[in-house]
């Protein structure tokens, strides 16, 4: 018990003596985990909405291959995305392995299927006859498209929440594909790995709750703009 | 009425072909809407009517066939005739925003300023009685007020044409009834061609200029209301337009422009054009049969007069259908006070009547010789 008092005391010092390790960390964690879940919102949105408009020979299949992405284990993409990023797999040109910028790449294939996944499922589930009463009101196919994802607006928010959710608490394939450097290529949940194997728990307790803090307040944005606007 | 006067075609079909899993879904070689029109589809479910709405609104694109707009072709897509007319559907299918908001997304659609946004929508809102709630969400609306706010919102873009797929289907009768009241009020003032497919005989009567019976993906009938429910073309029409009393039958007399006709367990006396022998097919509407009994004897100038016995009473709304075997079958509706007054029960002997001239007969064919006239 005593152990976790120690480890708030010393996660509020850390935080309010703006710990300038502690900071770099955050700020990196929110700068990846931000633009995988940005990358998988425009891209899983696009991809969601074009395949839940569309019929397709081995469709079903698309579906099926997206719903299980949605499940990926961080550490299976960990691998994947080494092999692909070593010197001589197929990406190894970008050079780019044991960056953040490859932990960014990790990430959003994590989140991509998330949020692909949710966004079809949501475009499914509008009343099926919405988008002809669309087109009936004279919308051209791109109106009717963006009038169908606004009108799905609460559960893409979720889709966006979800696959931030899952990227910023996952720690297999950052750690695996960005080495855990120290000053470079450390997130939140790297650091907090390595404090407790070193058996610092007061470190990594505080390095917890700012975790949970932060992907607090993100979603607590993402809230507040998913319930605005909302006619009462 | 001159040529320049007379109602001029606005939207036309020309051998259209509708198919969804291989089968024939619509199968009209041709069909013409005059402009100022309301042209209400009646039919059975799975008849079409839908799938016929939705092609003529350029919605769905048909196997075969071709679409003219003022004569003028439907291009591909359709998207310059999508913004001519307007569509409501059987759910009010609204935005999740304000009433305001939904009746707006129309002209939004369009392009059109705020200004004239803020002109134009209150005075739909207020023709619909929805003013009130112009800043309610679309989600906390009853089923009429919903329905009401999807009709705003087609009619405010002020369409050439408007497709009403069974708009009221959903909503209870009271509702439906003043629905259907504003709805015809609105389609006179602005007079807007229309549309539409019901399943409701009376909403279909007040609405339409022309009536259309589809079945099977085909229009089985079309004509005036009165064509249409008092001269139909064939069984299937006849049934569909409540003619309850369907006697197959043989014309075995001529005489005076009146003939009769044999059918299973009696004869009947009708008027029509008919030879001698031909199969026909007796319709009799169930508002046109009469019933007496002994203790309420009536008078009656009918040339089809039946003793016959009461088989069962049904409760139909206002009325009561009375089934009667007279050697035939026979159906016809009372109102409650009637049933009081002339004691109906089951099992009692009747005595039902109707007119030669109010039985609308098929002719099936055979027969020799010239015609009754």
């Amino acid at each position: 018990m005593e152990l976790i008092i120690e480890g708030f005391k010393q996660a509020f010092l850390l935080i309010f003596t703006l710990d300038r390790e502690v900071i770099g960390i955050t700020l990196l964690s929110l700068q990846v985990s931000g633009s995988a879940t940005l990358i998988s919102m425009v891209g899983g949105i696009f991809v969601g909405t074009a395949v839940a408009l569309s019929r397709f020979p081995g469709r079903q299949l698309v579906v099926s291959l997206i719903n299980t992405g949605m499940g990926l284990p961080p550490v299976v993409v960990g691998l994947f995305v080494t092999i692909f990023l070593w010197r001589n797999g197929p990406l190894g040109s970008l050079e780019i392995l044991y960056t953040p910028a490859a932990i960014i790449l990790a990430q959003t294939v994590i989140a991509a299927p998330i949020v692909t996944g949710i966004t079809l499922a949501a475009i499914q589930n509008l009343p099926p006859n919405l988008r002809l009463q669309i087109l009936a009101l004279g919308a051209t196919r791109l109106q009717m498209v963006w009038l169908l994802v606004k009108e799905a607006r609460l559960p893409l928010l979720a889709a966006v929440m979800a696959g931030f959710g899952g990227v910023i608490s996952e720690v297999g394939a950052s750690i695996m594909v960005g080495g855990n450097i120290k000053g470079y290529s450390r997130v939140l949940t790297t650091a907090t790995v390595m404090e407790t194997s070193r058996g610092n728990f007061e470190i990594a307790i505080a390095l917890s709750v700012i975790l949970m803090l932060l992907s607090f307040c993100v979603n607590a944005i993402l809230t507040r703009i998913q319930q605005r606007e909302r006619p009462r | 009425m001159s040529p320049a006067d007379a109602p001029k075609v606005l939207l036309s079909a020309r051998d259209l072909l509708a198919r969804r899993g291989g089968a024939t879904v619509l199968d009209i070689p041709e069909l013409s809407v005059l402009e100022g029109e309301v042209l209400v589809l009646i039919g059975p479910n799975g008849a079409g009517k839908s799938t016929l709405l939705l092609t003529l609104a350029g919605l769905l694109n048909p196997a075969r066939g071709k679409l003219l707009f003022r004569g003028n072709s439907i291009g591909t897509g359709g998207f310059d005739y999508r913004r001519r007319i307007a569509m409501v559907f059987q759910e009010p299918l609204l935005f999740d925003t304000t009433v305001f908001e939904n009746v707006a997304a129309g002209l939004k659609i369009r392009g059109m300023g705020r200004t004239e946004i803020g002109r134009m929508v209150p005075e739909y809102l207020e023709r619909f009685g929805i003013a009130h709630l112009a800043e309610r969400s679309a989600r906390k609306l009853s089923g009429g007020e919903a329905q009401r706010t999807s009709l705003a919102r087609a009619f405010v873009t002020r369409p050439q044409i408007i497709f009403l797929d069974e708009p009221f289907a959903s909503l209870d009768p009271p509702t439906r009834d003043a629905l259907t009241g504003d709805l015809e009020q609105i389609i006179h003032e602005t007079r807007t061609t229309a549309l539409a497919s019901t399943h409701d005989q009376t909403e279909a009567l007040r609405l339409a200029d022309r009536l259309a019976v589809m079945a099977g993906g085909r229009i089985a009938q079309i004509g005036t209301p009165a064509e249409v429910m008092y001269r139909p073309v064939n069984e299937a029409v006849a049934s569909f337009v409540g003619v309850e009393t369907l006697l197959p039958g043989k014309v075995v007399r001529l005489a005076d422009g009146v003939f009769t006709a044999a059918v299973e367990g009696g004869e009947i006396e009708a008027v029509g054009h008919v030879r001698m022998g031909e199969a026909v097919l007796c319709c009799i509407r169930p508002e046109h049969v009469t019933l007496s009994t002994s203790a309420s004897p009536s008078v009656t100038s009918a040339r089809n007069v039946f003793p016959g016995k009461i088989q069962a009473i049904t409760p139909l709304g206002l009325f009561l259908r009375v089934r009667v075997d007279c050697g035939f079958g026979l159906v016809a509706y009372v109102t409650s006070q009637s049933r009081e007054e002339l004691r109906l029960a089951e099992g009692i002997s009747v005595t039902a009547s109707f007119k030669a001239t109010s039985i609308h007969v098929i002719r099936r064919g055979g027969g020799t010789g010239s015609e009754t006239v």
